[in-house]
């Protein structure tokens, strides 16, 4: 048996290919959207996988370090650490800022993290280099803010030498990071520039009660307790093995008086909080994006049914059965989807890395996507396949 | 091929290509793909660790010289940056009333001299009355003997004698008490003259003045400084190390000192003192490090990078330091097998360099293959391939 649908599409399988090309394309933007979304989502789960921490402690009343602002004291860690259950604990600042590189502002967050061996926060695995052996003054960078290993940053009033390089390093937001160390981070956070600095100063000798004349080196005094900073924004928790997070979060909330997020709570933060109105515009887009994804391809399809009307008279005429040429029109259908389907697959692999922030493609959304198209192209071609099968065979040799 | 041939074949090569295209895309970046790794074989080499820290220039002596008691400046003779001799006068507090005070003192010292002088008289005075007194008194009793006067006459001159040998004893106590209260007139006099020669200010060294803290007619309290000076000559660092990163540290170690007023200049010292004193809260240990020479030009305050080198360890097995991961709170390696798939290897591991290379204590075959570098986290029994990372930019 010789198949209709191939010798039709082979027929004019320029035209043919070009509709599947163009379906493609647009298919290629819809499954892009989604990964667009997953990227967003997997940005969160990777600050958090990529921390290493099983519990995040941070300032009571806050959802930091990473939704809301949060600072501790630095030798918070200390009592964290006597707390049973707690295998190890560290001291983590974050801070998004404009670092500069070349001359250029890149948008970064600047992660702050002790140098202790097997102390959550550090990058796990690199790309290149090694990783910080100097206590200051040197810097793990993501290769998404495009530093190469030697290069120097310029982070408030300090350069960082790039001695190692990671991927997939990334804030909530999709902000590259770059590692220094803590002490660093403390600094380049709380420290201020020299000119407020400065002004601090002077409002300090200003101020009757701070500079009084019976007391000389107050001011001083005062003025040195305002310029060091003891803060950090988090503490990072590794839970000893056999615990359950829960069970070392609780006595940390109740004694320490201090907000414990357990990996579960924080992805919550994370994903439902953080990126919900950004992942509900997508989502919005996404939607539409299917529903006129849907509606091109049925006009497609409709209007190839539509320029063989007189084809399908004939075949009709000549005895073909409805349920040939409906095969036949269904065929055609589904291999436009296949062929948009291969082609948007590809095409969103192609350019996924040419987006600024990361595109995950999952295959469950592809095979998803792939269910949707044929479904879409199926039920596009019932109105096509309506048409044909109402077509007077007459038309064939009439008109 | 014919042209029907060809027509043919354009659209099945098309397709084939598109086919080709998305089983790569799969394959390169679905959940079929190998992760691309980098490879380090262990080596012998010797090892040099480093301590790093922060220093400061200070100067290991430094003076603030100032009064003693409140008062008012009345002159500064030296300025910032002058050079001072030991025992220089550098500046003078105002004496307000100890000019008086000095004079009063001597005004009581020349009143106790006359009252001693008058005590004097006095005893000289008893000393004859009472000679006097002893003489009249023996008389009458040589008269009383020949019988020519009563006992009441004999009693009467006994008793002026003892009475005139009273009055001498009070008298020279009289003098004694006036010559104590000379030598403590003269004694507070010393005093008001040490309180105005204190209130000139010496250098007690050979020196640079760093700081002219108040000028004169400002009031200061005592203690507080006037000028500060240092030896120009004691310069050296406080270096903060981590304590966490000080293991080694000791003096006598090298030093390379970076200043950041000369930041492409290396000046070699060495460790002179290690603090017994840490700091807990910033974690950290202190340790002074004395340049060697001492660089012109230094001042105070300027920050500096400082490398100390511990001693070398000969043939050590290492490994680079991204090489080290930790797994479930064990540090370890991961070592790919011959089937390109990895397992975890827990390793111990000595000292750390300044350059990333890490000491493996354990045995490791000098042709095991571990990774060093990973695009992504590894599990137990991945495959893997070695890679150029990261060639290509992004994800």
């Amino acid at each position: 048996m010789i198949s209709l649908a191939g010798r039709d599409i082979l027929h004019a399988w320029g035209k043919y290919a070009f509709t599947g090309l163009g379906l493609g394309l647009l298919i290629g933007v819809t499954l892009s959207m989604a990964g667009i979304y997953r990227g967003m989502v997997d940005d969160g789960k990777a600050l958090l996988t990529n921390s290493g921490a099983d519990l995040w402690v941070v300032q009571k009343d806050t959802l930091g370090p990473y939704a809301e602002p949060s600072s501790l004291r630095d030798d918070v860690y200390r009592s964290l650490r006597g707390l049973p259950g707690v295998q190890t604990a560290a001291n983590v600042t974050y801070l998004t800022m404009q670092a500069q590189r070349a001359g250029q502002d890149v948008r970064v967050m600047v992660v702050g993290i002790a140098l202790e061996p097997g102390a959550p926060g550090a990058p796990r695995d690199l790309v290149a280099g090694r990783r910080i052996e100097r206590a200051h003054y040197e810097a793990i960078a993501d290769i998404g803010a495009g530093f190469q290993l030697g290069d120097a940053i310029r982070i408030r009033r300090h350069h960082y030498t790039v001695v190692g390089l990671t991927r997939r390093m990334v804030s909530a937001s999709g902000d590259p990071m770059v590692f220094i160390p803590l002490r660093d981070a403390q600094e380049a956070q709380y420290l201020k520039d020299n000119e407020a600095i400065h002004q601090e100063r002077a409002r300090v000798q200003a101020h009757p009660a701070l500079n009084r004349p019976g007391t000389p080196g107050l001011a001083d005094a005062v003025s040195a307790s305002q310029e060091n900073s003891r803060m950090v924004n988090a503490v990072l928790v590794q839970i000893a093995p056999g615990w359950e997070a829960e069970a070392v979060a609780d006595p940390v909330r109740r004694w320490k008086h201090l907000q414990a997020y357990t990996r579960t709570q924080m992805e919550d933060i994370l994903i439902a909080k953080l990126i919900a109105t950004s992942a509900r515009q997508i989502g919005v887009f996404l939607v539409i994006l299917a529903v006129v994804s849907a509606a091109i391809v049925s006009f497609i399809i409709y209007t190839m049914t539509l320029g063989k009307l007189r084809e399908i008279a004939v075949l009709k005429l000549i005895g073909a059965r409805n349920r040939t040429i409906a095969w036949m029109i269904l065929q055609e259908a589904l291999g436009l989807g296949l062929i948009g389907f291969m082609v948007g697959k590809t095409v969103a692999t192609l350019w996924a890395p040419y987006f600024p922030k990361y595109v995950l493609l999952e295959p469950g959304d592809a095979a998803r996507g792939l269910a949707a198209v044929l479904l879409i192209c199926a039920l596009a071609s019932t109105l096509a396949i309506r048409t044909a099968l109402r077509v007077d065979p007459a038309t064939a040799i009439g008109g | 091929m014919s042209m029907a041939g060809l027509r043919r074949a354009i659209p099945l090569m098309l397709f084939a290509g598109l086919l080709g295209g998305f089983g790569y895309g799969v394959l390169r970046a679905g959940p079929l793909a190998t992760t691309r790794v980098t490879f380090a074989t262990p080596e012998y080499r010797d090892l040099t660790p480093a301590l790093f820290g922060i220093g400061v220039v200070e100067a290991r002596r430094a003076y603030a010289i100032g009064p003693v008691i409140a008062g008012r400046v009345q002159t500064v003779r030296v300025d910032v940056g002058d050079r001072v001799v030991a025992g220089q006068e550098v500046a003078a507090m105002e004496p307000v009333d100890l000019e008086a005070r000095g004079e009063a003192a001597q005004a009581a010292l020349r009143r106790a001299d006359a009252t001693l002088q008058a005590t004097e008289a006095q005893v000289r005075e008893a000393v004859s009355r009472s000679t006097l007194a002893e003489t009249n008194a023996s008389r009458w009793v040589d008269l009383r003997r020949q019988g020519f006067v009563t006992q009441e006459a004999v009693d009467t001159h006994a008793h002026e004698a003892r009475a005139a040998t009273a009055a001498l004893n009070a008298a020279q106590a009289y003098r004694e008490a006036a010559a104590q209260e000379r030598d403590r007139l003269l004694a507070e006099h010393a005093a008001a003259l040490d309180l105005r020669a204190n209130l000139q200010l010496h250098s007690p060294i050979d020196g640079v003045v760093i700081a002219r803290d108040a000028e004169p007619g400002s009031t200061v309290v005592a203690g507080q400084s006037v000028l500060r000076l240092i030896d120009p000559d004691s310069l050296w660092l406080r270096v903060r190390i981590d304590q966490a990163r000080s293991t080694g540290l000791q003096a006598g170690l090298p030093a390379d000192i970076v200043l950041r007023s000369y930041p492409d200049a290396r000046f070699p010292g060495r460790v002179a003192r290690v603090e017994w004193l840490g700091d807990s809260v910033t974690e950290e240990t202190a340790a002074y490090v004395a340049f060697d020479p001492l660089p012109a030009h230094l001042t105070l305050g300027v920050l500096a990078e400082v490398t100390l080198r511990l001693p070398t360890v000969a043939q050590a097995l290492t490994l680079p330091n991204a090489a080290v991961r930790r797994q479930a709170g064990q540090e370890g390696v991961w070592r790919v097998l011959d089937d390109d798939t990895v397992q975890f290897q827990p390793l111990r591991l000595g000292i750390h360099t300044l350059e990333g290379a890490v000491q493996v204590l354990d045995e490791l075959p000098l042709d095991a293959r571990i990774v060093v570098h990973s695009e992504r986290e590894l599990r137990s029994g991945d495959g893997v391939q070695p890679a150029a990372l990261p060639a290509e930019g992004a994800p």
